[in-house]
């Protein structure tokens, strides 16, 4: 049986956040239902990346609403909100994206759902929470990167602040609230009772931050310094980054300094014996180390140091990465295909169930797809019409 | 006391400095009684691992930070008797938590298939870093190792730094927060079925899954996505996604068409590109942006930009975002007493039926509740 099985979820977000933790839902096992506006949908369907489409769609549309199904209903038109009202009495969940105020002009606040089904995990994601000066500003990801100091944590000190590279406070926000609302779903089982569940992306990139901002908080407030040489975190000492080799790139974590100079054989780091002065002097340290590493291969280098239990790796790029073997066993990859033909190859969810991958050849859904199995199976229109 | 969703449930974390950790600390915010199994020489190993030397008592503070809110147990799994007081532990938990190498529960008598004898209906959770199989499975699960193994340090700075890994223990984190999933899920069949349930996840899974959008990209065009060499925000974004320099700061342009973006910023040099040229021409673009709003403030841009309702932001540091208004009406700030002295630090970004979940709950000292989880659990 799968973890979700038989868990209805009905969701109105939009792009990345809501619709990524959606995804998740649906790896264990719910039946996600998109309820996206008729004629356009989701915006995300027409966000094409770096000029890329699959022919003619969005390559990340695909990768995000990969096995769900799609409800087009126009929540302003009275007998479309009759019917996504009779779909949430019959619904686990319910999630939403959209900022604060939305819902409740929609009439499909929390407050009015719970009267149509008392047992409901209501889940939103805001930007920024639901008071507050910023409560309206758009959520979306650079700027929250921006908003939460995260830029001034990556990349060397000379550097302008440098946001990272993929959509981290969507994605961090997107797992914080699928935790709730399996949480909340957990509680249901045993008390029957619904939640309301609410996380904004702003108090996600802080979480996220929870070990940087707790040192901030009670070092007297000093803000971090990103080290001046191949830095890779702001608090930790040399010799943790990347360096370059004379062939490409290799990372070194965490080490005992003149045990690692003994192996690399490099007479000008033996002097580093008090680990007081990894921290404090890192980047001379990591200078140093850096005009070593580069006078030879990154596989010359592994060699020595692997052997010794060094903590280090290549630095692969996805060509790299895509030909090792170690990836390939993973079978991280799946193709899942549309109702039209089309076939997408994706990433799988990462967790796995009983020894099982949690695979599915579903694609994403076409715009409205399936809104006549979603009124048979919940009866929409026979009740509507019941009613009048 | 809040009535929390997982009170009631019982969760025993043998694992080590984060991610593992960091999954025990969002089910012990959630609700949960989760109880840390630590060797009694020395106990977690994060115990004694501190940033800028920061310490609150014996522990340190990132030991305090992540292991908050829990209770903590000592057993030397190699000796027999402890290991049977463990396996009565086992009996009456619901969820296992490991984050060791695939071999070592084993070892101990503490695999799935021995702890399932014992208890049927418990959730056993395991990470570890490349998988149980494959030329990678014996490596070290180290977070920075992961991102440079992963692809991940090539999606961040410009084009022209080297590979640019992540400031923060992303594979960790991602990793816990994927294992909650996974165990929640596996709570909720279990009301269902009454049988617990395997649940693996590793460091490196999780990461390409935070990458799926890239990969996916990837997939369909085997092209490397490329860092812009300006103001990199997202390899795959067009101009102007990125940040860049101002007179007194910096300011964060997510995307926004470049002609109502030249209009709103009166920048008559980025009205001769044409819109199809915000992907190919990005780095010109961004040049040209770049030369542009290095001319005012901030300040004067952002009216420019959010009177428009286009997308910007001013790029804030710790100082200035913990000063402002919208993070002081978070109160995402928690203190913690540790014995006589205090901690700060964040709650939990939940909420739940309107209420913020904080818990004053230290972390524990090395075998703190050795005998009141014995009078609980095992006499």
């Amino acid at each position: 049986m799968n973890l979700l099985q038989d868990i209805v979820v009905v969701d109105f977000s939009q792009f990345l956040s809501g619709p990524s933790a959606a995804l998740r839902l649906a790896d264990m096992g719910a039946q996600v239902i998109k309820v996206e506006r008729p004629v356009t949908g989701d915006i995300c369907r027409e966000l094409y990346v770096s000029d890329v489409m699959i022919e003619g769609e969005s390559t990340i549309f695909h990768a995000i609403n990969r096995n769900k199904q799609s409800y087009a209903a126009d929540l302003k038109n009275p007998d479309d909100l009759a019917k996504v009202k009779l779909l949430l009495a019959k619904a686990d969940v319910m999630m939403h994206n959209f900022r604060p105020g939305v819902m409740e002009r929609i009439g499909l606040d929390y407050e009015t759902v719970k009267q149509i089904n008392p047992g409901i995990v209501y889940a939103e994601v805001s930007g920024y929470g639901t008071e507050g000066p910023w409560k309206d500003l758009p959520g979306q990801d650079l700027l929250l990167q921006s908003a939460s100091g995260l830029t001034w944590l990556s990349n060397n000190h000379d550097e302008d602040p440098t946001p990272m590279g993929v959509a981290v406070v969507d994605i961090i926000a997107g797992t914080h609230v699928a935790q709730g609302i399996l949480a909340a779903l957990y509680k249901k089982g045993i008390s029957g009772e619904g939640a309301l569940i609410q996380v904004s992306m702003f108090e996600s990139i802080l979480d996220f931050q929870f070990e940087v901002l707790t040192s901030y908080y009670n070092d007297g407030r000093q803000l971090p310094v990103r080290g001046a040489v191949n830095s890779a975190h702001a608090y930790i000492a040399a010799p943790y980054g990347i360096y370059k080799t004379n062939d490409s790139y290799i990372a070194l974590a965490m080490t005992n300094i003149p045990a690692m100079a003994e192996l690399l054989q490099c007479e000008p780091l033996k002097q580093f014996t008090d680990w007081n002065d990894w921290f404090s002097k890192r980047d001379q340290i990591k200078k140093v180390l850096a005009d070593h590493l580069v006078t030879k291969s990154t596989g010359c280098w592994l060699g020595i140091l692997e052997k010794a239990d060094i903590w280090c790796a290549a630095v692969l790029d996805y060509d790299s990465l895509s030909k090792e073997e170690a990836y390939r066993v993973l079978n991280m990859e799946v193709t899942v295909k549309t109702s039209n033909g089309l076939s997408v190859t994706t990433s799988r969810c990462p967790l796995r169930v009983d020894g099982e991958l949690l695979l599915s050849g579903k694609g994403a859904p076409l715009l409205g797809e399936h809104n006549i199995e979603i009124e048979q199976q919940f009866g929409l229109i026979k009740q509507l019409e019941g009613s009048n | 006391m809040m009535n929390l969703p997982l009170n009631g449930l019982v969760v025993l974390e043998f694992s080590q400095y984060l991610s593992g950790p960091s999954a025990g600390l969002r089910l012990a915010d959630l609700g949960a009684r989760v109880i840390k199994i630590e060797r009694p020489k020395g106990g977690d190993a994060g115990r004694k691992l501190a940033i800028k030397d920061l310490w609150v008592d014996d522990n340190s503070l990132l030991f305090h930070t992540i292991n908050r809110n829990k209770e903590s147990f000592t057993a030397d799994l190699k000796n027999k008797e402890d290991l049977a007081v463990i396996k009565k532990l086992i009996a009456k938990a619901d969820v296992l938590i490991h984050n060791f190498r695939p071999e070592v529960m084993g070892k101990n008598g503490l695999d799935y298939a021995t702890v399932q004898e014992i208890n049927p209906r418990m959730v056993y959770a395991a990470i570890s870093g490349y998988g149980t199989k494959g030329p990678w499975k014996d490596k070290p699960g180290q977070d920075l190792l992961v991102q440079s193994l992963a692809g991940l340090a090539f999606t961040t700075g410009n084009g022209t730094n080297g590979p640019v890994p992540f400031g923060i223990s992303v594979a960790d984190i991602l990793c816990g927060a994927q294992l909650v999933q996974g165990i929640l899920g596996a709570l909720i069949r279990r009301q269902k079925t009454g049988t617990g349930a395997l649940i693996e996840v590793s460091l490196m899974e999780s990461l390409l899954d935070f990458q799926f959008e890239l990969l996916t990209t990837y997939y369909a065009t085997h092209q490397q996505p490329k860092r812009s060499k300006v103001a990199n925000g997202q390899p795959l974004l067009s101009a102007p996604y990125g940040i860049y320099a101002t007179a007194d700061g910096f300011i964060a342009l997510a995307m926004i068409d470049i002609h109502v973006l030249a209009n709103a910023i009166h920048c008559d040099a980025l009205k001769l590109f044409s819109k199809d040229q915000a992907f190919s021409a990005r780095d010109e673009i961004k040049t040209v942006l770049a030369e542009h709003l290095i001319k005012q403030t901030t300040g004067t841009w952002l009216t420019d930009l959010q009177q428009e309702g286009l997308w910007a932001m001013e790029v804030f540091d710790w100082e200035m975002m913990t000063n402002h208004e919208a993070y002081l009406s978070l109160d995402m700030e928690q203190v913690i007493k540790v014995g006589r002295k205090e901690m700060i630090t964040t709650r939990c970004p939940i909420r739940i039926n309107g209420k913020k979940l904080v818990s004053g709950k230290p972390a524990p000292q090395l075998g703190e509740h050795n005998e009141q989880l014995h009078h609980d659990f095992i006499n």
